[in-house]
């Protein structure tokens, strides 16, 4: 098979989809590199899943395009992808052992290798009592272990994965979180959708924030935040209210407990805010903050999305 | 992966669903019982053309032999009893032990009866009075032997010529359409029904957008199609063939080999019948996403399939042979139910079975090809009821 293995590039290029009246998509571009894990991050709505299902294929675009390894994403390839979708997709009554089976050989794997692999990822992912389980017997975040399964039995040289963490238990996260390092190690880029921005943040190794269909910003967490400052936090408990007002580049965001909490414009100096501060008396602290990737996505969105 | 091996993969995953599941089981073995009921009722039917018992008094009792041979061309068996006086006979007509009792003389016949006097023994017993009569009349005529004369009127008949050699296994032929029209009707239904169940159900539980991802809109059809087409002509094997053994082995049916060929040619025409209904609900199916929508989606479809079970058993059991018989049973939405139960009677010739074939093949592949399209327009496209034409103008 010519895609077999990990190790080649996703290039989401300019996609575009209507909806009657709605943009779901608009001129959404990507790259995501083996060994990559990105992160797709957006309020409901926004068109993640959208984006997703058109880079997985199962929708088309109304423009623009996906390419892998370098090649539009034909039917070959896609079946090398790996896939899961927001909402759960499973025969409700199937067993869960027999459906990973199913699902492994779908793909191509002969009966030997879909047996072994879905015995392997269910002992993996904890699901190994529940291996002649009907999938509707299961709870909710069970179902989920196993749709993750699901998009992993078949050793994919991609992963596109819609919500992967929804209903899953903190347990749960570690090991799925695990999993997407594990596989990024081997090659494989990762693409997931997530609201869980602190989790997007320790695991992705780039970003993608979209807003009503736009890609709005996209990088490293360390790229976006290059452009967005940053925040100071001062204690100076004998500070007059309003001793850092009219400072250039500086604006105060809140004082809490003889501590102010100033952000700092991009590129500007954080020396005069300091000499400012000493001129009030004593300053016990003086510390940077990284803006967190929920902070971030605040700015980049703005307080309506 | 080749395309026969998805097709094969997902075919053999609705076969093993089928026939593990206890609905399956369930639903052969009460097939299997209503046709053993049907056959039992049949041959109690045809044994249980019980005679007429008629209870002969006095003199009355001298008609007995006559009695018996005048009903008996008739059509009618009856089993005569001398009874000691009319008292007697009346209360076992009371009591439902006789039918009919008969007393007076040869001549002059009285007949008591529960309720009303079968017309057949009504004219049998009129004909042996009328003769007792004219025996007399005769008898009062010089030079004349009354029982010359009424042998000579006797031997007096029409002669009879049948364009139609008389089928003597015309019953069992039309008991044999009638079982094929039905079962066939039943599993076209089921069948048919399961398909678009299974269709929505896939895209009820989303399970189709992982499907999807792997194999081509084409191949999962076909598949699905494929599948439960092989689940229900295993059924259709299973029950049509205990029927036939069951039949003859109770001695109602002595005309195996018919039995058998209508069953085998039953069997063709469900494979034909199902690829052309499943082409229609698959269709019908993936235009909604939920399974409380399937059954208004569906009534279109189900109705022509109820149209066409009625029509043919009614046309069966009245007119196979007319024209308009023949035109409907080369129509594809009928052909499958009404031509199979038209070669149960032999009422079909050789070329309206070719182009009732050639007819329904055709539009199977244009259904097919158009099922297939509407299919992939829709699977993926989840929420409210599609419409057929915003689907297929898509594409």
């Amino acid at each position: 098979m010519p895609w077999e293995g990990a190790g080649f590039v996703l290039e989401v290029d300019g996609i575009t989809k209507r909806y009657g009246d709605v943009l779901a998509c608009d001129r959404v571009s990507f790259t995501v590199a083996p060994g990559e894990v990105f992160g797709f991050v957006g309020a409901n709505g926004a068109g993640k899943t959208t984006a997703l299902r058109i880079a997985l294929g199962v929708l088309s675009a109304d423009a623009g395009a996906v390419r892998w390894a370098g090649a539009p994403v034909d039917h070959a390839a896609r079946r090398r992808f790996g896939y899961l979708p927001e909402e759960r997709g499973l025969y409700p009554r199937m067993r869960v052992l027999e459906h990973l089976v199913y699902l492994a050989e779908l793909h191509g794997f002969d009966v030997t290798r879909a047996d072994g692999d879905a015995e392997r990822w269910l002992s993996r992912l904890g699901l190994r009592e529940h291996r002649d389980t009907e999938v509707q017997r299961l709870s909710l975040g069970n179902q989920q272990r196993v749709q993750l399964a699901a998009a992993l039995v078949h050793d994919p040289g991609l992963l596109l994965l819609d919500e992967p963490f929804s209903g899953l238990d903190p347990v749960a996260v570690d090991l799925l979180s695990a999993v997407l390092r594990e596989r990024a190690g081997a090659g494989v880029p990762v693409v997931f959708s997530s609201h869980q921005l602190d989790l997007v943040e320790r695991l992705c190794d780039r970003v993608g924030i979209i807003q009503s269909g736009r890609l709005v910003a996209c990088g490293t967490v360390a790229e976006l935040r290059s452009g967005m400052g940053s925040t100071l936090l001062v204690e100076a408990p004998a500070a007059a209210s309003g001793w850092a007002d009219g400072l250039p580049g500086v604006t105060v965001l809140g004082v809490h407990n003889g501590q102010t909490r100033l952000r700092l414009a991009a590129g500007v100096d954080d020396q005069p805010v300091l000499a400012a501060a000493l001129a009030t008396g004593p300053v016990r602290g003086f510390t940077h903050q990284r803006p967190s990737l929920a902070e971030l996505y605040r700015e980049v969105v703005g307080d309506g999305a | 992966m080749s395309p026969a091996r998805a097709v094969w993969l997902v075919a053999r995953r609705e076969l093993r669903t089928r026939l593990r599941a206890r609905s399956f089981l369930i639903g052969t073995a009460v097939s299997i019982a209503v046709l053993v009921a049907f056959v039992l009722m049949q041959g109690t039917l045809f044994g249980a053309e019980r005679a007429t018992r008629v209870g002969l008094v006095g003199q009355a009792t001298a008609v007995a032999g006559s009695l018996t041979e005048e009903a008996l061309a008739r059509g009618l068996e009856v089993r005569v009893s001398t009874v000691r006086d009319p008292a007697a006979g009346e209360s076992a007509i009371t009591d439902g032990d006789l039918d009919a009792l008969v007393t007076g003389t040869p001549a002059a016949l009285h007949v008591v009866v529960d309720e009303s006097l079968d017309e057949n023994l009504r004219r049998a017993l009129n004909t042996l009075v009328q003769r007792e009569v004219l025996r007399a009349q005769l008898a009062s005529v010089e030079e004349l032997d009354p029982d010359q004369v009424l042998a000579t009127v006797a031997d007096a008949t029409v002669d009879v010529r049948s364009l139609r050699a008389p089928d003597p296994s015309h019953e069992q032929r039309l008991a044999l359409a009638l079982v094929i029209v039905a079962l066939l009707y039943l599993s076209l239904l089921l069948y048919g029904t399961l398909v678009a169940q299974g269709v929505v159900e896939e895209k009820s539980s989303r399970v189709v957008e992982i499907l999807l991802a792997t194999v081509r809109p084409w191949e999962l059809l076909a598949g699905k199609v494929i599948g439960l087409g092989l689940v229900g002509l295993a059924q259709l094997v299973v029950v049509g063939g205990a029927g036939v053994a069951l039949a003859v082995f109770a001695g109602v049916l002595t005309i195996p080999s018919v039995a058998v060929g209508t069953l085998l040619w039953g069997l063709l025409w469900y494979l034909l019948g199902y690829l052309f209904y499943a082409s229609v609900f698959a269709a019908a199916g993936s235009l909604v996403s939920r399974q409380e929508e399937t059954q208004s989606v569906l009534l279109p479809v189900t109705s022509v399939l109820v149209l066409a079970f009625v029509l043919s058993f009614g046309l069966l059991t009245r007119a196979p042979n007319a024209s308009a018989t023949a035109v409907l049973s080369v129509l594809p939405p009928f052909a499958p139910i009404l031509t199979p139960g038209r070669m149960a009677l032999s009422a079909a010739t050789g070329w309206q079975v070719v182009i009732a074939i050639v007819l329904t093949l055709a539009s199977v592949v244009v259904l097919a090809w158009l099922s297939g399209r509407i299919y992939a327009g829709a699977v993926l496209r989840t929420g409210a009821r599609l419409r057929l034409r915003e689907v297929l103008r898509r594409h």
